[in-house]
């Protein structure tokens, strides 16, 4: 019971970081409709930044974290003026093979910096663990769980209540009213692709926080998160939120009870089994939108 | 088009050599690089098959998803399965090459079409993911199935027999591989001069006007599906005979990138493109290395930056291509050739 409870609890922690993540996945793919291959490199990149800033030059961990979100922002902007603007317009197969050279592109940037080896992550969350109950939990996870909830709660006041958000969700619906309403289509896009980047720096770092370690294979979470954001629907902010527990909780136990029976892997590969369901099932996922396309 | 170079008829129109000329090059490019073994030496000559591999690869992704446009990031898993049928019918089952090569194009057919059939259902992006999750279950089978694939510690494959004929090293694999390459490019090529190319290219260009022009659509993405796995199952078979060792790991994501690089570099929907993207992206690593290797003495730090360069070149590569040429080199090409057909007098 213990050890279910445990199971649940690090699906739970991990999930909500897949929902963070997830959100900029969605935010992208809702507004320009291009699925980001490269979200896993950002989140990566994030916590590196945030790892040379707080070790290496010795900046107060508050003001590294600040510091690795503007430039986050910065990279977001960057990413979608520089490669994603000149593909406007060309197939899907165009889009997918552009994030996907750029994640080799900002691989290959942070293997040549940092290296491959696992670097120890600055102990951003107190140590001893607190106990809910009999179980004890440590304290980062609290922390990290707390903090994409806020951050959640935020995003979806964003995008409900303030012009920018209202703007962005006119865009998603439709690029040409928007157009002519005003709003002005190419700032969306800057704003969303600097959300996604945003939120994926913070997810790497409270996921990095929690491992205690950072390394370049942290950027396979930005895959992993693929299955979520399908599961919930590409172009569902809450579906996103939603499936990020869901699907931590079944990778988790996954890995708990089948790895010993299957030898291992199965954590990493539950999530990739359940997406193929989902797409045989309900492509468009819990809350996403159905288009209908009998082809 | 050349002045006084009518064509009369449809077939003249579909000939595979616009006039003798190309005809009679080809033929001295294929006799040139069938002596060419003769005097490369053994690094040359294993990166010369690994480009012939890597040509038989690029052309079977192509099929599926340059012409009948269906995204897959399933080549590296297609390329084990074909890799490991292989160890598992030359290894375990001792049979020779002739008979071991096309079952494993035909195993990978198969399970191409497990993995085709969201293909009915899904298109573009969704396509992309479920072979990306196709990707991850062959790979999680590859590395737990021990009994058949040797799990993390790999597989060793025998050197390819047929009839006492054995061949050892890499210049005689070299005449295996070549002659199956030419095949297949001329298979793909004629491919799409028949009624069932013609229907992968309808699919791909408005596949709602393909099924009211009476294309079954449900059965020839399956096809296409098909006929591209088979290709590059066949490319993994050959690769385990080249490697003589494969393990899961040869078989990572990045290599299906990779593929689709070299069809994204070298032109979508085009076998020459193929050809091409092929040779570009399996000479980047051997170019890189070289240049490193005559650089280290001044600078030996970077010989430790030769795989992130080859990582970052590549995404560089594929960006510039997207941005400046999406149609490829084959469409650059295209370009030289009919801007010296008629120099000096192009107007």
């Amino acid at each position: 019971m213990e050890f279910f409870l445990q199971l649940l609890l690090n699906g739970i922690v991990v999930g909500s970081i897949y929902s963070l993540v997830g959100l900029g996945f969605v935010v992208i793919y809702k507004s320009t409709s291009v699925l980001n291959f490269a979200q896993g490199e950002f989140l990566v990149l994030g916590a590196y930044i945030c790892l040379t800033l707080t070790v290496q030059y010795q900046v107060p961990f508050f003001w590294s974290f600040l510091l690795t979100l503007a430039f986050s922002a910065l990279m977001g902007i960057l990413t979608e003026r520089l490669i994603l603007r000149p593909m406007i317009g060309e197939p899907v197969i165009s889009l997918i093979m552009v994030t996907l050279g750029l994640s080799s592109l900002l691989k290959a940037i942070i293997q040549g910096i940092w290296g491959t080896e696992l670097r120890p992550f600055p102990d951003i969350f107190p140590a001893e663990p607190v106990k809910i109950g009999p179980l004890p939990v440590s304290q980062g996870y609290l922390i990290s769980l707390v903090s994409v909830a806020v951050l959640l709660v935020i995003f979806t006041l964003f995008f409900k209540f303030t012009r920018s958000g209202v703007a962005m969700r006119a865009t998603a619906f439709s690029q040409q009213v928007s157009l002519s309403m005003g709003i002005s289509v190419k700032r969306i896009f800057a704003l969303a692709w600097s959300i996604a980047a945003v939120v994926s720096a913070i997810g790497g770092v409270l996921l990095a926080g929690i491992r205690g370690g950072l390394d370049g294979a942290m950027a396979f979470f930005g895959l992993k998160v693929i299955p979520v954001v399908i599961l919930g629907g590409l172009d569902s902010i809450a579906g996103a939120i939603v499936g990020g527990p869901i699907m931590g909780i079944l990778e988790n136990l996954a890995g708990g009870y089948l790895d010993p029976l299957v030898g291992g892997g199965a954590k990493e590969v539950a999530p990739f089994v359940v997406l193929v369901l989902i797409l045989t099932i309900k492509p468009y996922g819990l809350f996403g939108k159905v288009k209908i396309e009998r082809v | 088009m050349r002045c006084g170079d009518f064509r009369e008829s449809y077939a003249e129109d579909m000939s595979l050599f616009e006039s003798p000329l190309p005809r009679v090059l080809l033929s001295g490019l294929l006799l040139f690089l069938l002596v060419l073994p003769q005097f490369a030496t053994t690094y040359w000559l294993d990166v010369l098959n690994r480009i012939c591999i890597a040509i038989i690869g690029a052309v079977g992704l192509n099929v599926v998803t340059g012409y009948t446009g269906l995204i897959s990031l399933g080549t590296a898993a297609f390329l084990a399965v074909g890799g490991f049928a292989t160890a598992a019918m030359a290894g375990k089952a001792g049979l020779p090459f002739v008979i071991v090569i096309p079952l494993s194009g035909l195993l990978t057919a198969m399970v191409g079409l497990v993995f085709g059939i969201p293909s009915l259902r899904l298109k573009g992006l969704y396509l992309a993911v479920a072979t990306l999750a196709a990707h991850y279950i062959v790979e999680f089978t590859a590395t737990h199935w021990d009994s058949m694939t040797g799990g993390v510690n790999g597989i060793s494959i025998p050197p390819a027999q047929f009839a006492g004929l054995v061949l050892s090293d890499d210049r005689k694999m070299f005449y295996l591989i070549f002659p199956v390459t030419v095949g297949l490019l001329f298979f793909t090529k004629n491919l799409f001069r028949t009624k069932v190319g013609k229907a992968f290219v309808a699919i791909r260009d408005q596949d709602i006007s393909a099924e009211v022009m009476g294309v079954n659509v449900f059965r020839y993405k399956l096809l296409s599906f098909a006929v591209s796995s088979f290709i590059v199952g066949v490319a993994g078979s050959l690769l385990a005979y080249q490697a003589r060792i494969i393990s899961p790991e040869n078989f990572p994501i990045t290599l299906a990138i990779d593929y689709l690089g070299m069809v994204i570099i070298g032109g979508l929907g085009s076998i020459l493109g193929s050809i091409f993207g092929a040779i570009f992206i399996t000479l980047l690593p051997e170019m890189l290395r070289l240049g490193t290797d005559a650089l280290s003495n001044q600078w030996p730090a970077l010989m430790q930056l030769v795989a992130p360069l080859k990582a970052g070149v590549f995404g560089l590569v594929v960006i510039l291509f997207l941005i400046f040429e999406p149609d490829g080199m084959a469409a650059r090409w295209n370009h030289i050739k009919a801007y010296w057909k008629l120099y000096p007098f192009s107007y």
